[in-house]
C-alpha cells in the first residue's frame, strides 16, 4: 500500500468569488514508503498547494488524500495525527522560530505530542544530531545564532516529531554551497536512518538531480511528468517551455553527444558525467 | 576605465559585537563593469553591499562613491541616486498596489515634474521588459517579474550603479534567467555598473571581475577564469565552482589535460571532445 495517495485531488482558491482560481486539478498520485521524491515546477505551478494538502493544512475542494489507506480528512482524530506523521518544513523556516531557547524550539513538536519528558529529551537530541546542531547551542536564543544554524534548528523541530513523511520546501534557498550540501546530506542521513519518505521541493535542478530518485513536475495545477530524473532531464526543451531547466551537466552531455562523444543519456550530475567520460577514454561505455 | 566605487581598508562591527564583520575590506569597482561578489554565509558580502550606498558607514577606512565619501551626510542623497539597491525578497520591496506606481515611488520622492516621472517610469519598465504589465498588481506577478519591477524602481532614479544582493535566491529557473538576463543587458547596453552578490556560481561566468570574500576580507579577485581555476582554494572557503569547471577539475585529477579557463558549456564540451580525440 502506498504511504500517500491522492485521488482526483482538486483545489480551488477563493471559490465562488471573482478571484476564483484553480490551483490543482485532478491530481492522482501514489508515493511509496521510503521513496525520495523531488517536486519541481515554476512559481505558481501548484506544488506548494499540493504539499499543504499532504498534512491537512489545506482541505481538498474535491477528491481525497489518503495516508496508509485512510482519508486524512475523514475524522478530526486523523487530521490531528497527520500533523505528526507528515512533517512539513516551510520555505525560510528560520522565520518561524519563536521560543526562548534552541532546545525549547526543537522540543515544541514533541511536547504537543504529549510525550514524556524523557522521550522529548531523547528526540530533541536525536533531531539536533541529524541536522548538526551542537548541544552547546541548546540554551542559546534562536536570535543569537547564524542564519544557517537557524535553518537547521527549524528542520530539527520537525524531525523531532519523527515524521514518517518529511516534506521540505526549498530547504537550501539562500545558503552557500557548503551549507546546501550539508543540509542535503543531513536529509539523506535522516532517511537512511529512519526509512522515512522524503519529498523535496526545489528550484535547484542541480540539488534535485543529486538526491532524488523520482521527479514529479507540476505545471498549471497538473502533474505533467512523473518519472526518474534521467527520463525527466532528457526532455530539456519541454522543461524549459514550462519555466524550468536541466542541470548544467545535462547541457554539457547533450553538447558532447552533438560533438560525437557518446556519453549516455543518464548523466545529470558531475560525478556521473565524469565516470562516463573516463570509461569512454578506456574504450568502454557504461552508465 | 575609471572606478566608480573605491572601498579602502574598511572595518565595520555591528553594535554590541566584538568581531568585525568587515575586517580591512579593500576593493575597487570599475565604471560600467559587471562585478560579482561571492562568499560563504556570514563572510560579510551583504554588509559590504549596504556600505556601497551609505546604508551603513565604515567604523574605520573609507568608501568613495563617484568621489563622494559615504560618511559625508551632505552627500548621502547624491550617493543613493548614484548607487541603487535590490534585495533578495521581492515582496519586501513593493510599496504600491500598481506596478507603475511602485516604479514611480523613487522619482516622486526626488521631486521631479510629472512629465519627467512618466517618462522615467515608462523607460524603466521598458528596459526590464515589464512595460505591458504596468497596470498590473504586483502581488499577482511571478517572482522573476516582481524582481524586474524592483529593478525598474531603481532604474527610474537613473543610477550609474545597481547593487543586487542575492536577487535570484527565491526565484525559479525561469525567473533566475529573466533577472540575470536583464541585469547583463543593463550593463552591456546601457552602461550601468552592476554589482551582483550571489551563491550561484553559474551566474558569475560572464562577469568582468569576481571578488571572493571570507571573514570580512577579499581573499581572491580576478576574471571568472582566473578565480574559478583555483578550485581547491574556493572549496576551502565553503564555495564551489560552476559545474563546468568542477567537471574539468575532476577529469584533470583523473589524468586529463585541458587548457586553462574553460567556463561555458560550449567551451567545456569542446575541451573534453578534443582531449578524447
Amino acid at each position: 500500500m502506498p504511504i500517500i495517495k491522492t485521488e482526483a485531488l482538486t483545489h480551488v482558491y477563493s471559490k465562488g468569488s471573482p478571484f476564483e482560481s484553480v490551483a490543482l486539478e485532478n491530481i492522482n498520485i501514489e508515493i511509496a514508503q521510503g521513496e525520495f521524491v523531488g517536486l519541481i515546477g515554476h512559481t505558481g505551478s501548484g506544488k506548494s498547494t499540493f504539499v499543504q494538502h499532504l498534512n491537512g493544512l489545506l482541505l481538498p475542494t474535491n477528491g481525497r488524500v489518503l495516508m496508509d489507506g485512510a482519508d486524512i480528512n475523514s475524522s478530526k482524530k486523523l487530521r490531528h495525527e497527520i500533523r505528526f506523521k507528515v512533517g512539513l518544513v516551510f520555505q525560510y523556516p528560520e522565520y518561524q522560530l519563536f521560543e526562548e531557547t534552541v532546545y525549547k524550539d526543537i522540543s515544541f513538536g514533541p511536547r504537543n505530542m504529549k510525550l514524556s519528558k524523557q522521550e522529548i529529551d531523547e528526540r530533541v537530541r536525536e533531531a539536533a544530531g541529524f541536522v548538526g546542531v551542537p548541544e552547546s547551542l541548546f540554551e542559546k536564543s534562536p536570535l543569537e545564532i547564524s542564519g544557517g544554524q537557524k535553518r537547521r534548528v527549524a528542520i530539527a523541530g520537525v524531525i523531532a516529531m519523527r515524521p514518517d513523511v518529511l516534506i521540505l520546501d526549498e530547504p537550501t534557498a539562500g545558503l552557500d554551497p557548503e551549507g546546501c550540501e550539508s543540509i542535503l546530506n543531513n536529509i539523506s542521513d535522516y532517511r537512511r536512518a529512519t526509512g522515512a519518505t522524503i519529498i523535496l521541493v526545489s528550484h535547484s535542478m542541480e540539488d534535485i538531480a543529486k538526491i532524488s530518485e523520482r521527479l514529479i513536475v507540476f505545471d498549471g495545477g497538473h502533474i505533467v511528468m512523473d518519472d526518474s530524473p534521467m527520463e525527466v532531464f532528457s526532455q530539456a526543451d519541454r522543461l524549459r517551455s514550462i519555466g524550468l531547466d536541466v542541470p548544467v551537466v545535462t547541457d554539457i552531455a547533450t553538447r558532447l553527444r552533438e560533438l560525437s562523444i557518446y556519453v549516455p543519456e543518464c548523466c545529470y550530475t558531475v560525478s556521473q558525467l565524469r565516470d562516463a567520460i573516463l570509461s569512454l577514454k578506456k574504450g568502454g561505455s557504461s552508465c | 576605465m575609471s572606478s566608480i566605487i573605491q572601498v579602502k581598508d574598511v572595518v565595520f562591527r555591528y553594535e554590541g559585537e566584538e568581531e568585525p564583520v568587515l575586517n580591512k575590506t579593500t576593493l575597487e569597482i570599475e565604471q560600467g563593469a559587471f562585478v560579482v561578489i561571492l562568499g560563504h554565509n556570514g563572510s560579510g558580502k551583504s554588509t559590504l553591499a549596504k556600505h556601497l550606498n551609505g546604508i551603513l558607514t565604515p567604523d574605520e577606512g573609507s568608501i568613495f562613491v563617484d568621489g563622494m565619501d559615504t560618511r559625508d551626510y551632505e552627500k548621502l542623497l547624491d550617493i543613493r541616486r548614484t548607487v541603487g539597491m535590490v534585495f533578495q525578497n521581492p515582496d519586501n520591496q513593493m510599496v504600491a498596489s500598481v506596478v507603475e506606481d511602485d516604479v514611480a515611488f523613487a522619482p516622486e520622492n526626488l521631486g521631479l515634474p510629472p512629465d519627467e516621472i512618466r517618462a522615467r517610469v515608462d523607460e524603466a519598465l521598458k528596459l526590464v521588459d515589464m512595460y505591458e504589465y504596468r497596470l498590473h498588481a504586483p502581488h499577482l506577478l511571478s517572482g522573476g517579474q516582481k524582481q524586474r519591477v524592483a529593478i525598474a524602481g531603481v532604474i527610474a532614479m537613473r543610477p550609474r550603479c545597481i547593487v543586487l544582493d542575492e536577487p535570484t535566491a527565491m526565484l525559479d529557473p525561469a525567473g533566475r534567467h529573466e533577472v540575470i538576463g536583464t541585469i547583463k543587458r543593463l550593463c552591456r547596453m546601457n552602461g550601468i555598473t552592476i554589482v551582483l552578490i550571489t551563491h550561484h556560481m553559474n551566474e558569475a561566468i560572464d562577469a568582468d571581475r569576481v571578488f571572493v570574500m571570507s571573514n570580512g576580507k577579499v581573499v581572491s579577485e580576478g576574471t571568472p577564469k582566473e578565480v574559478f581555476s583555483n578550485v581547491e582554494s574556493l572549496k576551502a572557503e565553503g564555495l564551489t565552482v560552476p559545474d563546468t569547471a568542477e567537471l574539468l577539475y575532476e577529469l584533470k585529477l583523473a589524468g586529463f589535460e585541458f587548457p586553462a579557463g574553460t567556463l561555458t558549456v560550449e567551451e567545456c564540451a569542446r575541451a573534453i571532445s578534443s582531449a578524447l580525440k
